[in-house]
């Protein structure tokens, strides 16, 4: 069912509840009070049971004939097509829109932190408290009239830089003026959330936890954030009973910087180099997603060449992600450094090769609206070549013989972290987390961006979704890396790499565009609207590694709490994307 | 069957990988006595992808790995022969493409008749909030701008220190030539067009 129909059906059951978008808005507009009707007929009637991206837009002045209001954006998929997107509105006094986590609990996490940035309260969920900000922040940052600490102006460039441009350090703006607020009767030295210091509450509830066989007290612990297995600055909040897992809550934002709002201060192809820092371990695959989601909005073409370079460098990001995730793995199984070292080895080869083409190793800033930055030299490509026929190949083999028939490693790793496939489909995972469970869904294949469906490579899949699925999973996804890299340099045209003349300075055509691809962690989502500005209007990472995170509980309870470390490694976090 | 024989496969990688640096360590020594394995010469070979053997390290700061020219370190503003008419028109491309706008310029002002000069009386670049993107140089219609290949520059203090002014910034063209030479003779190419 193509999604015009879908639409059609979903019209005809809800008449009163639906209508179109505006031109050139795309998707349905909701009427809030049947929300969950009509996501629950999404759900089981029309198969879209997969709910990828759950976000607000504020619209502070009247547009399209509609008023002033916030939107609830949702993005759903099915396992061939999408997105259907529904906007809801809701008024910009008191915004309130119906919670899809019950039916979605994929929307946990993003509902939460729509609520944490735009404001908008989602009734019904079970737990919507901040989740990126602390408990007293003031305001809600993503909120068009909100001005952070070091605010200039509402978009860049900034008017002081030029023609009249005297150095001032953002500093000197002295951080504790005016831009910087508290809540009302907040004092410094007092301050104390009140009802929920340290997000034990919840843990408090946890009920039916006495094995009276075994009585053993319940331990709340505190994992991080300064823990070397939490790959960065997360918190997990864990309830254990004797070293068994009941009750696990990841409690990120350590990393904070509100990437979105700093997304829409910058102009289009400002944001290209900030998206190396979401994921820093990806910085090519980043580039890519926004690349792309900007190219829908903006109908370029991009030169053959351009595609082919493009997943040149994807899939080797893909593979130095695998290889990374597969050493840490190790690192935390206790193997120590052995293992990573390896990975760390082939990633400094392949990152070797970025620089050599881009200009810098992990920031790489390469992809432009339209093609690539810099052409691939003929060394570039022999050197390519090299990496893809002999040395990644024998690499893998390498890893493969670590770990594969390791006894240590399988018995710290089979029948670990189990996630069935129905969870991981509710929970919105993706990427080798959601293969390794058994569902093949790769947007390579699913909803093929640049120039994928033009490659010969398979989708892996295990069934049992444990950790040790997880890892088979990324060594072969290695494998398959490395065909579709064979097939690209062995076919790489000679051509221009750039549509027309970069501009760094570019309007974009007003609408809305969801652009996705497969990142190495999962489903690298940008979603942006344009007002036909210099400037995105609104601009949202939907981020893998952060909603992959939601389903952590699912993966955890019942386990030991050493089971955490490894559990947490084959989920592959980067904190960088995780708290934006 | 757990019979702890894959075990020793896997610790067979780690001492093959043991053995093999040892392997190596001799076979430079052969070739040309102590140090020579970490000398100019065994640099590329010890760090190509294919023929690579044994420890894969390189002993920073004693030995450094070549820079490829298209390496973005932090800009620079060029000069052809003397050093204050830089070849920067103050058309402002740069600081507006700048994603954390940290350049600032303030174009001179011919003092008679008031009138805007195609020159910068002041050219300032934060580097300490400079992202190295290299979008300066990427989109500067004069080639003026260039990304340099120096990355040890960091300082004791903060602050103001990393406020570089227009003549921490500027460089010989020369220097540009030297560091960037295939884009340097594109550079020539174009403007004979």
């Amino acid at each position: 069912m193509t999604i015009q129909a879908t639409h059609e059906t979903l019209k005809a059951k809800f008449p009163d509840a639906i209508q179109d978008a505006h031109a050139p808005y795309t998707g349905l507009i909701v009427d809030r009070d049947h929300l969950v009707a009509v996501a629950t007929a999404l759900r089981d009637e029309l198969g879209f049971r997969y709910l990828s991206s759950v976000t607000g837009v504020d619209y502070p002045a009247a547009t399209d004939g509609l008023p002033p209001r916030f939107e609830a954006v949702y993005h759903f998929y099915q396992s061939e097509g999408g997105p259907l997107v529904l906007h809801v509105h809701a008024d910009r006094e008191n915004p309130t829109v119906p919670s899809l986590t019950p039916l979605f609990p994929s929307a946990d996490f993003q509902e939460r932190e729509a609520w944490d940035l735009m404001g908008i309260r989602f009734e019904g969920h079970p737990d919507l408290r901040r989740i990126l900000l602390w408990e007293g922040y003031a305001g809600h940052p993503l909120q068009k009239g909100f001005q952070e600490v070091y605010y200039e102006a509402d978009t860049k460039p900034f008017d002081s830089r030029w023609p009249e441009g005297a150095p001032v350090r953002a500093e000197s703006r002295v951080p504790l003026g005016r831009n910087l607020r508290y809540p009302a009767d907040f004092s410094m030295q007092g301050w104390c959330p009140t009802d929920d210091p340290w997000g034990y509450i919840a843990h408090d509830q946890v009920a039916d936890l006495k094995d009276t066989a075994h009585p053993t007290d319940r331990v709340v612990l505190n994992m991080g954030p300064h823990h070397p297995s939490t790959h960065g600055v997360l918190r997990l909040l864990v309830t254990l009973e004797g070293e068994t897992i009941k009750k696990l809550e990841p409690v990120v934002g350590f990393l904070h910087r509100c990437h979105d709002k700093i997304g829409e201060r910058n102009t289009w192809l400002g944001n290209m180099p900030y998206t190396d820092r979401l994921d820093y371990v990806c910085s090519m695959s980043n580039n890519l997603g926004y690349a792309v989601a900007v190219e829908k909005l903006l109908d370029v073409k991009v030169p053959e060449r351009a595609e082919y370079i493009r997943v040149i460098m994807a899939e080797f990001t893909r593979f130095i992600n695998h290889i990374i995730d597969i050493g840490f793995t190790g690192n935390d199984l206790g193997i120590y450094f052995t293992a990573m070292l390896m990975g760390m080895e082939e990633r400094e080869l392949i990152v070797d090769l970025f620089e050599r083409v881009s200009g810098s190793r992990m920031m790489c800033n390469y992809m432009r609206f339209g093609g690539v930055a810099h052409d691939m030299t003929a060394d570039d490509v022999a050197y390519a070549r090299q990496l893809a026929f002999e040395r990644l190949p024998q690499a893998i083999d390498k890893v493969d013989q670590f770990f594969t028939n390791n006894e240590v490693f399988k018995q710290r790793s089979i029948n670990v972290g189990v996630l069935p496939a129905e969870t991981a489909i509710a929970y919105g995972c993706t990427g080798p987390l959601l293969r390794a469970s058994g569902v093949p869904y790769d947007i390579r294949r699913a909803e093929p961006y640049s120039i994928y469906d033009s490659f010969d490579f398979d989708v892996v899949t295990r069934q049992n979704g444990d950790v040790y699925d997880r890892y088979m999973v990324r060594l072969e996804e290695m494998r398959q890396s490395v065909r579709i890299l064979q097939q690209a340099l062995n076919r790489l045209p000679d051509g221009p790499i750039m549509d027309g003349k970069p501009k760094g300075l570019i309007k974009v055509p007003a609408g809305e565009a969801y652009g996705r691809i497969e990142a190495p962690k999962g489903e690298l989502g940008f979603y942006l609207v344009s007002e036909g500005g210099n400037n995105p209007y609104r601009y949202h990472v939907r981020s893998p590694s952060f909603v992959n995170l939601g389903a952590l509980e699912e993966m955890c309870k019942g386990y030991l709490i050493a089971d955490t470390v490894i559990i947490l490694a084959s989920v592959d976090i980067t904190l960088g994307e995780v708290d934006r | 069957m757990q019979t702890g024989l894959s075990f020793l496969k896997s610790f067979g990688v780690t001492m093959r990988r043991f053995f093999e640096s040892y392997v190596d360590d001799a076979k430079w020594f052969f070739k040309g006595g102590f140090g020579m394995r970490y000398s100019a010469e065994a640099l590329p070979t010890r760090q190509s992808p294919t023929e690579g053997r044994g420890i894969f390290v390189v002993q920073y700061p004693k030995e450094r790995l070549p820079l490829p020219e298209r390496y973005r370190g932090f800009p620079m503003l060029l000069y052809d022969e003397d050093p204050a008419q830089l070849r920067c028109v103050a058309c402002g491309m740069c600081a507006r493409v700048c994603p954390p706008q940290c350049i600032w310029i303030e174009r001179a002002t011919d003092p008679e008749t008031g009138k805007a000069l195609r020159a910068p009386a002041s050219f300032h670049i934060d580097i300490g909030i400079c992202m190295s993107c290299g979008f300066c140089a990427e989109f500067c219609p004069f080639d003026a701008i260039k990304m340099d290949n120096n990355y040890e520059i960091a300082l004791f203090q903060g602050g103001d220190a990393f406020l570089f002014d227009k003549e921490k910034l500027s460089r010989p063209t020369s220097h540009h030539a030297e560091i960037h030479p295939t884009a340097y003779a594109e550079e020539l190419a174009s403007k004979k067009k």
